[in-house]
């Protein structure tokens, strides 16, 4: 079979780093091929010079599209030959409707007057063929993000797509929609569209794609032909970090003491839904020295119910007993909860957690300014001194501690929030997904600065989409599922399947009203 | 690749020095070139002293106000009704004074009061009820305009006795015994503060030396010292000559100190400065953003009410239309100065040099004998120019 899309030996590099090295890329018609690796490794860049954001003559190598040689000068030129590159940040406008985000750039219309209705008619055809039920004039804002998803690939198919490109499609959505997301590419598959996907999640590439191509460090270092070999996960790992599973998680001795936080009957409904109950009565204790874990999918109540323990800083009518070792408190505020002795790392490290425009200094002191000035006026000579220590302590990696936090890397950018946290000197740290978006090298120093704190006798709370590193670092995970704990397993006798399993058997097909995530995600963002 | 930062070289800092920090000095060397224009387009008008007396006593309400601005600025929001406010309490501060005879010191405290009253009602709106504050001060610029026509009932109030205009239009008193033509106190005011300006700063540099703390290089340093300092005296010194120091600057002077310490070293200014860089990220470190709003909208209430009472003093009555028009020239110094619209960024200094920078231009303008209109042209151009600036030197 001739093959669709050949790029050849294509190296591209940003101000002297070498972000792609000599990479080959082969899409046959009608396939699914996956693209995976680490962050960094170099593939958005692959696809962005694919799609001519990086127009031709700022990259090396060539691009052979439908048997001839192309030279994209920006993203229209690959449009209009079909290869339509969807990104992980959706590009619709929330107050449009469906129909005028899809036919956004070229509206059906006479005379430059849009004609409304063929925009509704074509928009509809679109969206059975994506499989929505939605109104073209509903607004995109009303939509949960899975559907969102959905909206963008309607809105490639009215470009006629015929090489699909979905970066992450599926890292904000949940199970189910994942699964409508990838039944979709398989469909198009017999209609013969490509799709290049590019995903983290291999449970996902290994039950659709046709081929997967592994990219590290901006080279090609592996590629499997689904249909002739089988899938194992532990080869693409292996291939994608060059690490054993064994080790990519520090060794830990725990010493467990005594509670430390014992949560009871906690209740907690939706700031703007006043009438849903996000988080349902739960109990919750973690003890000295112990790491304990939540699994949950995307929308579970986990991020909700950590905010809501501290200081009430998510959610309205807030019931139930907080008590902090063995006295009850009352946290009205987020200060009050830092002074109890609480910490919470957001999951939202640049809108949450930083302060991007100012620098590693004022970012780390923020949370504990009266540590650094007796009375009111800051010492700033010992506001250094504390931000430097830190800055060797957690080997954050920046060019002085006057360096804008904008510029530094993800890794080193979750160092100074940690950093932050760990200078009020907390009792419980909560890290909302600690991981999230930074390269394995510095996931691995977040694990040991984990077992550091657990070792120094905290209480550490992880909260991870990622079952692996749920199972790697803590010593009791507790499942949530629709603002409940349905299960709980200490880490020696938890598997990813057990824990999977665990939020499976609870799940509940949400009703079609006023369950959708974009709300809990609107809601989280009411800070 | 999916995170952008991962794959950038770490810039190398601090290269040059002064490359680094043009910011800082790119808008004293502004000021400094203008006025040197100014100077000779001039013949030496500008720094004659009564007219650089002249320009003290001109802008001291704007200045006044700009500190108040630049923290409602910082903090990511705007205050559109500054004008209408300091027009509305001067008009109490003359119907207190003139009409029932209140005598001064109750009448200037009531009226700051009053001011304090009118931010803390536009900051409640803003703070905790989330209304952008475009619009509350938008609608206080209404309201409080109308209130000063209602309570002059159309009519001008004055005159006033002497110990209030004495606020804008008094020296400071003579206490040695001197010549008429130069006043020593006001001298020796120049020379203590230019001796403190170098003491204080060479000072701070040693501390931060010994602490392995990067400076600036030393030429630079001893440059932006000799250069500030003689500056300050110089200008005591010319206005020495004439009249001595007047009172409104020395209120100035308080100000810039108490406000410069505020926002650079305390924990209020720098929480302040955290709100308006990401205001959701400083409440989840426990700041208490909306009170820090609020704080901001008093504060600027009071200013506006000094400045409403210093230019009141300063025209010996109290106008219907005083004060049109002062928001713009402040909100105008404070982006002059490098404040981001944004919020975040922005200093005390920098909104000091941009109202005088717009200070200067107004009066060299003036003598020069252009006509209100261009001067009005001119001064947009140099706002716009200004703050294009600054965005591109960002975004290099």
């Amino acid at each position: 079979m001739t093959a669709m899309l050949e790029m050849r030996g294509v190296s591209k590099s940003f101000a002297g780093v070498q972000a792609l090295r000599d990479v080959n890329l082969t899409v046959e018609p009608g396939q699914i091929h996956a693209l995976v690796g680490e962050n960094g490794a170099g593939k958005s860049t692959l696809m962005k010079v694919l799609s001519g954001v990086y127009p031709h003559g700022s990259y090396e190598g060539t691009i052979v599209y439908e048997g001839e040689e192309r030279r994209f000068r920006d993203i229209n030129d690959s449009e209009a030959l079909g290869i339509i590159i969807i990104h992980q940040e959706l590009a619709l406008i929330p107050l449009m409707s469906i129909a005028e985000n899809i036919f956004l750039s070229h509206p059906p219309s006479w005379l430059g007057v849009i004609d409304r209705y063929e925009g509704y008619r074509r928009t509809r055809e679109l969206l059975t063929q994506v499989g929505l039920q939605e109104s073209p004039g509903t607004l995109i804002t009303d939509l949960g993000v899975g559907k969102q998803q959905l909206v963008e690939i309607a809105k490639a198919l009215s470009k006629r797509v015929r090489l699909l490109i979905l970066d992450e499609p599926t890292a904000s959505l949940n199970e189910k929609d994942s699964a409508a997301l990838l039944e979709r590419l398989v469909t198009f598959r017999e209609q013969g569209i490509a799709s290049i996907l590019i995903s983290h999640k291999l449970n996902e590439v290994a039950r659709v794609a046709d081929r997967i191509t592994v990219l590290r460090d901006g080279r090609t270092v592996d590629d499997i032909d689904c249909r002739t070999e089988p899938v194992q996960e532990d080869r693409i790992i292996r291939s994608m970090v060059n690490r054993d599973l064994a080790h990519r998680f520090p060794e830990r001795k725990a010493r467990i003491g005594d509670p430390v936080m014992q949560v009871e009957d906690w209740s907690v409904y939706h700031p703007l839904h006043p009438e849903r109950q996000v988080i349902k009565n739960v109990d919750f204790q973690v003890r000295r020295g112990e790491v304990v874990g939540i699994a949950g999918l995307m929308g579970a109540g986990r991020t909700e119910f950590a905010m809501s323990l501290f200081g009430r800083a998510w959610g309205r009518q807030i019931t139930g007993r907080l008590q902090l070792d063995r006295h009850d408190v009352h946290l009205s505020n987020v200060a009050t909860a830092i002074d109890a002795g609480l910490a919470y790392v957001t999951e939202d490290r640049k809108q949450l957690g930083l302060i991007l425009a100012d620098d590693v200094r004022k970012n780390i002191t923020l949370a504990s300014l009266d540590q650094v000035a007796p009375r009111w006026a800051i010492d700033d000579i010992a506001e250094l001194k504390v931000a430097s220590d830190y800055r060797n302590r957690m080997r954050i990696r920046c060019s002085d501690v006057y360096q804008e936090a904008n510029q530094l890397s993800g890794g080193n950018q979750q160092k100074v929030v940690l950093s932050k946290w760990l200078m009020t000197d907390p009792k419980v740290l909560i890290l909302d997904e600690p991981t999230r978006g930074i390269d394995v090298g510095a996931k691995y120093e977040i694990y040991c600065i984990i077992n550091e704190l657990a070792e120094a006798g905290r209480a550490v709370v992880v909260i991870s989409s990622e079952l692996p590193e749920l199972l790697g670092t803590c010593d009791r995970i507790c499942v949530m599922n629709d603002g409940a704990f349905v299960g709980e397993f200490a880490a020696a006798d938890a598997t990813q399947e057990k824990i999977m399993r665990a939020i499976m058997r609870n799940i509940k097909i949400p009703s079609k009203k006023g369950m959708n995530e974009s709300d809990m995600r609107t809601g989280a963002m009411q800070v | 690749m999916t995170d952008k930062t991962v794959s950038l070289p770490e810039q190398p800092q601090r290269g040059g020095f002064i490359k680094n920090n043009l910011r800082d000095y790119g808008m004293l060397l502004s000021l400094f070139a203008i006025m040197l224009f100014f100077q000779f387009a001039t013949d030496g008008v500008l720094l004659q002293p009564v007219n650089l007396t002249n320009l003290v006593l001109q802008n001291s309400y704007i200045v006044i106000m700009a500190f108040g601005m630049l923290l409602v600025i910082v903090t990511g929001n705007i205050d559109l009704s500054v004008g209408s406010v300091a027009g509305f309490v001067g008009a109490v501060g003359a119907m207190l004074m003139v009409r029932y005879h209140v005598g001064y010191p109750v009448a200037f405290i009531a009226c700051l009061l009053v001011g304090a009253a009118i931010g803390a009602a536009q900051g409640y709106w803003v703070a905790y009820f989330k209304i952008p504050a475009f619009i509350v001060t938008l609608a206080g610029m209404m309201v409080f305009r109308g209130l000063g026509f209602a309570l002059l009932d159309g009519q001008s109030i004055g005159p006033f006795p002497e110990t209030f205009r004495n606020l804008s239009s008094g020296y400071i008193p003579e206490l040695l015994p001197g010549a008429d033509t130069l006043h020593p106190t006001s001298l020796l005011i120049g020379a203590v503060l230019a001796l403190g300006l170098i003491y204080s700063s060479a000072k701070g540099r040693a501390r931060e030396q010994s602490h392995g703390i990067d400076v600036e290089p030393y030429a630079v340093f001893v440059a932006k010292n000799f250069l500030l300092s003689g500056l300050l005296f110089y200008s005591t010194y010319l206005m020495a000559s004439h009249l001595g120091l007047p009172n409104v600057l020395v209120i100035l002077m308080a100000l810039i100190a108490l406000y410069g310490f505020v926002t650079r070293r305390t924990v209020l200014g720098r929480q302040i400065y955290a709100v308006g860089g990401n205001a959701r990220a400083a409440k989840l470190s426990g700041v208490k953003t909306e009170q820090l709003i609020f704080l901001t909208f008093v504060n600027m209430g009071v200013l506006a009410a000094l400045g409403g009472l210093v230019i009141t003093a300063r025209l010996n009555s109290a106008t219907p239309g005083a004060g049109t028009g002062f928001e713009l020239d402040v909100i105008a110094a404070c982006f002059i100065g490098g404040a981001s619209a944004y919020g975040g960024v922005g200093r005390v200094g920098g909104a000091v040099v941009g109202a005088m920078i717009m200070g200067v231009m107004n009066n060299g303008l003036s003598i020069l004998g252009i006509g209100i209109d261009w001067q009005l042209v001119i001064k947009g151009f140099v706002l716009l120019g200004a703050v294009a600036i600054d965005v591109y030197n960002q975004r290099r």
